[in-house]
């Protein structure tokens, strides 16, 4: 191909999509070593899971129920980040906003039944300082908690930006990434709720 | 007062240096800071300095900080290998040494830490900054204000360990802080929650440089650069930057775990309550056992750059070198535990460690014989970079032989934290990855300052490691194999031991002779650049395309992009018919912007982890708050590149190229 054939626009646009094919493959990088990070704390979870020191472990703690409502939420909420990138693609700025913030309460309702859940346990003495268990569980769950809460941060900024600037590329290029991201997170919540919840009622 | 506490959480007056080998590295600290500032404060340059260094985002201007950082803590490092020394030689009935046994603790925990993560991992991302965008043909790396971000996190975990000689204390539990010792119930102090930060803030940077590096050399080599074309140092660094994205966050989740034991009272690795330490030394050496071959193998990738060059002949063995690096990357994640054959874990268990340790020296040997033949029937130069290569290759391989050894775990039981076991792993760092990185500094200087370094002085300062390492080391395998354990602060006059420690400390003195002669290259080096200046950018006949262009290099690289055809671009290019470029063949050039990004994050991680060190959780707040605001601010900004014309960069390379026989 010869360059010069190229307009300086269209030479804009394959820098930019060259930029963009960098970023999202960093993205994609910086994600699988977030799920490393997730698995060297499932490891120490299924290490430290019996370690119950005298204290109850999961059968006794955890509400199944409880946490499928956690988990329809989350599930959800990927769904909504889902439809708001295909709005994006068509450039319909306000369904995307809408889809953002729908999202993002989702989230929030996740996040607050977490928080809820933590100050039961903390409220009954069944703080992360009462056993080996328990602080694996506040690690594992926790840091998925943080992850969601830097998400909703995140989705945020994302919601002013396209309210703002509309669906440019480099807003699309952005939400690409931020469903990236909640998509990861409802899968690590798939291997918590698994692990820690299921089995931990029924093993 | 009340109020005064709780602002200022865990710090009083008390944290202030007592003992007079602290006081002295306090007072050095203190003092070298404050010369820094007086001299910037004295020439004016507070402002070149922020608008041309600390708010780069030049590669190769990060690559010098990065070098700059780690040759300053090496000294740092040296010091506390003297004080070990001394100590060790002087130590005997009823002679006490020269520090305390807690100051002796604190000493060796600094030596082992610094070097490993400050120097070794510094010139290690120094090295990888200035050399790998050059290599592939390209103008920058993938995510510059990342880039540089990576680099002032680093320099903020540099900044705590070295202000724990000034406030507070530094950990006494080792260089890997081995619960349940370093839990809050034995060390009650701040050294290890230092220690704990100091590694967490420069690890992170180093896991960001690492998805950096990995995304740079995947997506930004030149037109015609096939994997099967890149530079052998190119390829080491892209198994080096793999081995960091699987390795660093295991890191990141165990120091996590360790501070959240200490400053939250969880109990992932204490002795009571359900913690299991083990699990620590586990889950540490799963990072801890790779990050060896991180250190290593861009040291490797600079050996296989200057053989080549300096027996002028092309690599022998490229696809083996590469299948090498390929197998040492996989085999690195399944040896961890022959760091610790004596925890109990069975017959099989260690059976099968040993025999992934003893396969891992296969694919070592196979770069070893690859270097050795590369050597064969070339005409060799010997030039100070392939001195560090001969005294690498004879040590390394005892070294190798040691450590295959000690790979049988019933003889490993005998050598267990002995100073067998000290002396191997160092003839492996500062063979391998200490020479690797001097010969590195030594080859490619000339093409970013434009002048060679004194070669005589050079070649002095290798000599004078080379004895005093065989010196200083040399009885310590001994002395291992005699009982003699690490860590040994005293020992008792009739085992017959300190000859041996002093002729270990006369070694070390004539390493600080080498370390002289190299501050004596340096200085005269600059004195008299004007003898050794580089007018071709190709000083040594290089092989590969960083030699294409000018010394120093210009702030875009290549003023037009290379295409390459074959291995060994520049080699190639060097000995075709070249062909005349116009001006009009130039085209602009877009570059980033510098900003204040990463001195800014790096700064405020710092305050963060000072505030959670001495529990002043305000300050904490604050910083993560400022973190997640800068972040945000940067994100509004679209505008990050600038432009430099094509009749600009026609004007800048007027002057005629060799490199115009890429285009």
């Amino acid at each position: 191909m010869n360059e010069t054939a190229l307009s300086e626009k269209q030479l804009r646009q394959l820098e930019r999509e060259e930029a963009d094919s960098k970023t999202i493959l960093g993205f994609w990088v910086y994600l699988m070593t977030d799920c490393l990070l997730f698995a060297s704390l499932f490891a120490t979870f299924a290490v430290l899971h019996n370690n119950t020191f005298g204290g109850p472990g999961a059968a006794e703690l955890f509400s199944l129920s409880f946490v499928l409502a956690e988990t329809l939420l989350l599930l959800t909420s990927s769904f909504t980040v889902g439809l708001a990138i295909l709005l994006a693609r068509q450039g319909r700025q306000r369904a995307v906003i809408f889809w953002l913030c729908l999202t993002f309460v989702l989230g929030a309702a996740f996040l607050g039944l977490e928080l809820s859940e933590f100050h039961k346990l903390a409220q009954e003495g069944n703080s992360w300082r009462r056993s080996g268990f328990l602080s694996a569980f506040f690690t594992l769950v926790g840091t998925h908690g943080l992850h969601i809460t830097a998400g909703l941060i995140w989705m945020a900024v994302m919601i002013k930006r396209v309210s703002v600037r509309g669906l440019g590329s480099v807003s699309l290029k952005r939400l690409t990434m931020l469903s990236l991201f909640w998509h990861f997170l409802d899968i690590v919540w798939i291997f918590i709720f698994t692990i820690v919840y299921l089995f931990g009622a029924v093993l | 007062m009340p109020i005064f506490a709780s602002l200022l959480g865990k710090l009083n007056f008390h944290a202030l240096p007592h003992d007079t080998v602290t006081k002295g590295g306090a007072a050095m600290v203190v003092l070298s800071g404050i010369a820094v500032i007086g001299l910037l404060t004295y020439t004016k340059r507070w402002k070149w300095l922020w608008r041309e260094w600390l708010t780069t985002v030049d590669p190769k201007k990060i690559g010098v900080m990065y070098i700059i950082v780690a040759l300053v803590m090496l000294l740092r490092g040296l010091a506390d290998a003297v004080l070990m020394r001394a100590q060790q030689a002087t130590s005997v009935g009823a002679h006490h040494g020269v520090i305390s046994d807690n100051t002796f603790q604190q000493v060796f925990s600094a030596h082992g830490t610094i070097m490993i993560f400050f120097v070794g991992m510094g010139l290690l991302f120094g090295l990888i900054n200035l050399i790998v965008p050059l290599q592939i043909g390209a103008r920058d790396v993938a995510f510059p204000t990342l880039n540089a971000t990576s680099f002032w996190l680093f320099a903020s975990g540099m900044a705590l360990i070295n202000l724990s000689l000034v406030i507070g204390e530094f950990s006494a539990a080792g260089w890997l802080a081995y619960p349940p010792l370093s839990e809050l119930a034995y060390s009650p102090g701040v050294g290890v929650d230092y220690w704990i930060w100091a590694l967490q803030i420069a690890g992170i940077g180093s896991l960001i440089a690492g998805i950096n590096f990995l995304v740079t050399i995947i997506r930004m080599r030149a037109p015609g650069m096939s994997l099967m074309r890149m530079p052998m140092f190119v390829w080491s660094v892209l198994g080096t930057m793999a081995l960091v994205i699987f390795a660093f966050p295991i890191l990141t989740a165990t120091l996590t775990m360790l501070a959240l034991d200490r400053t939250l009272g969880m109990h992932f690795f204490t002795a009571t309550s359900g913690g299991n330490p083990m699990m620590y030394v586990n889950l540490i050496w799963a990072w801890g056992h790779p990050e060896v071959y991180i250190l290593v193998l861009p040291a490797f990738g600079v050996y296989s750059e200057v053989v080549a060059t300096f027996s002028r002949k092309r690599l022998f063995g490229y696809r083996s070198m590469v299948w090498a690096i390929w197998a040492i990357v996989f085999l690195s994640f399944t040896v961890w535990l022959h760091h610790f054959f004596t925890m109990g874990a069975g017959a099989d268990v260690n059976a099968f460690f040993g025999i992934m340790t003893m396969l891992i020296a296969v694919p070592t040997g196979v770069k070893i014989f690859n270097w050795l033949f590369t050597m064969y029937r070339g005409r060799i130069n010997f030039a100070s970079p392939m001195i560090w290569f001969l005294g690498f290759v004879f040590l390394f391989t005892m070294g190798g032989a040691a450590g295959v050894l000690m790979a049988v775990p019933p003889a490993d039981f005998q050598v267990h934290n002995s100073l067998f076991l000290v002396a191997h792993f160092h003839t492996m760092i500062i063979s391998g990855v200490v020479f690797g990185y001097l010969a590195g500094i030594t080859y490619w200087f000339p093409k970013f300052f434009g002048f060679k370094l004194n070669e005589r002085l050079g070649k002095l300062a290798a000599k004078c490691w080379i004895v005093g390492f065989i010196l200083a080391f040399g009885p310590l395998y001994i002395l291992g194999l005699m009982g003699a354990t690490r860590r040994l602060d005293h020992y008792d006059a009739s085992l017959g031991w300190q000859q041996l420690f002093i002729v270990a400390a006369v070694g070390v003195a004539i390493i600080c002779v080498g370390v002289g002669f190299q501050i004596l290259q340096l200085v005269v080096s600059i004195w008299q650049r004007k003898k050794t200046v580089d007018t071709t950018g190709d000083p040594w006949n290089g092989r590969t395309l960083e030699w294409s262009t000018r010394s120093p290099v210009p702030v875009y690289n290549f003023a037009i992009i290379p295409k390459v055809v074959g291995r060994d671009a520049f080699w190639a290019a060097k000995h075709s018919p070249k062909t005349q470029l116009k001006p009009s063949d130039y085209k602009d050039i877009r570059l980033p912007k510098n900003n204040p990004l990463g001195i800014i994050i790096g700064g405020l991680a710092f305050g963060m982890g000072f505030g959670i060190i001495w529990h002043i959780w305000w300050l904490s707040a604050v910083c993560l708050l400022g973190i997640i605001y800068a972040i945000i601010d940067r994100s509004t900004n679209d505008d990050t590149e600038y432009t430099i014309k094509a009749d600009n960069i026609a004007k800048l390379e007027a002057r005629p190229l060799i490199q115009e026989q890429l285009a």
